[in-house]
């Protein structure tokens, strides 16, 4: 049977995650590797590492970063932040990711997607989008970068598509107001995006309880649900959040 | 035992040669006919598209290897592009490919209402014996594609899987096992059937 993803995202800053962590037992705060191998543990079914590093002389950092998770985890993983060219997308996946995740550098230059694609296949690229409601777009949902300070002018629904159309495997779909909110994803967002293109789109942003993963999950037409703090700060672990989505029906992989 | 990971210079290798250090194996990633010949068994993968894949093959007379290695009669497994090129043909650019299998690699019906690539997690229908010993029925291997493999004789399916359509996911004929699906990025189980393969 076919299962539903769910993804942990992990906020990396010179190699060291940025939200604390308080798993049980003896793991190292902000480790991303050791995080990434206890959620691998719990039975994640992915993970993406994004880089927040502001320097680009620490970038390597990541790389190693990288390396070292892929020695350890045999799941998929993607590393997004700060991929602008194909070199860029060469540098991790060499290093052992399976997919890159392209955002702003993807607004600033479309193109990235479609060469990315071309040299490394529509599986490796993943379009991540920033969708912020306002009523000025046909679709009721603008694409904006840098956590939303900066509006493009790109519709959400039109970049999509278009992102798809240029070669774009898989969508990461942000939604900026729901963003921390803990409110629940942004179920207009993401039955809209998921049900005009043809790849699968991950939802982001919003999730607070178990509930609202099964939400999206069936009723938002996402094929995965991204998370942070619900596991980081320690309240839920990827398996209990797994057993419940279970018990609300949807199909989920339990280890 | 010797495992060579051919390589040909298409997909991503990283993930199988990290999986076979994990796992304990003595490997070799290689395009060298003799260093390949010189190998117990061969893994197979291979990330990427049907036509631009048998180039690259060609180019490095790695055709030639994986016929004589078959040949030989020494255990090869194929891995996801690497499961669908060892057929006759695949539908992908219209490709004719390496003909060690009979059959051929197909598109997914466009009109199942579902979202193509095939991506995530799926299970897959086996008996639990030879490359299946010791997984577990429910066990779940993560996918990525668009094409699947349809041997021409039924009886070479050891693994079935439903998305849309049932297709077949494991196959084995011969000296040759293929998986659609990663067993290198499927967790536990999938490290569990690479060791199956090594240590058979």
């Amino acid at each position: 049977m076919f299962q539903k993803r769910v993804v942990v995202c992990l906020d990396v800053r010179d190699g060291k995650t940025t939200k604390g962590i308080k798993f049980k037992g003896n793991v190292d705060i902000g480790d991303p590797v050791l995080m990434a191998e206890e959620y691998y543990k719990q039975g994640v079914d992915e993970l993406v590492f994004y880089d927040i590093t502001a320097s680009s002389d620490k970038r390597g950092i990541m790389i190693d970063v990288v390396k070292e998770v892929a020695k350890r985890i045999f799941i998929p993983f993607t590393v997004g932040g700060g991929i602008n060219s194909l070199e860029d997308i060469r540098a991790v996946i060499d290093a052992g990711a399976e997919k890159v995740s392209l955002n702003s550098g993807a607004v600033r230059n479309p193109n990235i997607i479609k060469e990315g694609a071309e040299v490394f296949g529509n599986q490796c690229i993943v379009l991540a989008m920033d969708a912020k409601a306002d009523d000025t777009c046909p679709s009721g949902y603008r694409i904006v970068t840098s956590g939303g300070r900066n509006e493009t002018q790109w519709d959400a629904l039109e970049w999509a598509k278009e992102g798809v159309r240029l070669g774009a495997g898989e969508i990461v779909l942000n939604s900026i107001d729901a963003d921390g909110m803990k409110t629940g994803y942004e179920m207009n967002l993401t039955k809209m995006i998921s049900e005009a293109v043809s790849v699968p789109v991950v939802a982001s942003g919003g999730a607070g309880v178990p509930k609202h993963l099964a939400d999206v999950l069936t009723e938002g037409k996402a094929d995965a649900a991204l998370i942070a703090s619900m596991v980081h700060y320690g309240d839920y672990t990827v398996s209990s959040i797994k057993n419940e989505l279970k018990e609300l029906g949807v199909s989920v992989r339990i280890v | 035992m010797k495992i060579g990971i051919v390589d040909y210079n298409a997909g991503n290798l990283t993930s199988v040669v990290s999986a076979l250090s994990f796992i304990g194996s003595d490997y070799v990633v290689s395009s060298e006919h003799s260093v390949l010949m010189g190998c117990d068994k061969l893994i197979f993968p291979g990330v990427g598209e049907a036509n631009w894949a048998m180039e690259q093959l060609r180019v490095r007379d790695l055709e030639r290897s994986l016929r004589e290695f078959k040949k030989s009669g020494k255990p090869i497994l194929g891995i996801c592009l690497g499961s669908q090129i060892i057929l006759d043909h695949s539908q992908e650019s219209d490709t004719n490919c390496l003909g060690l299998v009979p059959g051929e690699a197909k598109h997914f019906p466009k009109d199942m209402g579902l979202k193509i690539p095939h991506i995530g997690w799926n299970t897959v229908e086996h008996n639990g014996k030879g490359i299946f010993r010791g997984i577990p029925k429910e066990a779940s291997f993560y996918f990525v594609h668009s094409y699947y493999v349809e041997p021409k004789d039924k009886k070479n399916v050891i693994g079935k899987t439903t998305y849309g359509i049932e297709f077949c996911s494991s196959v084995e004929y011969e000296n040759i096992t293929a998986f659609q699906f990663h067993p290198e990025k499927s967790g536990e189980v999938g490290l569990q059937l690479l060791r199956n393969f090594v240590e058979a």
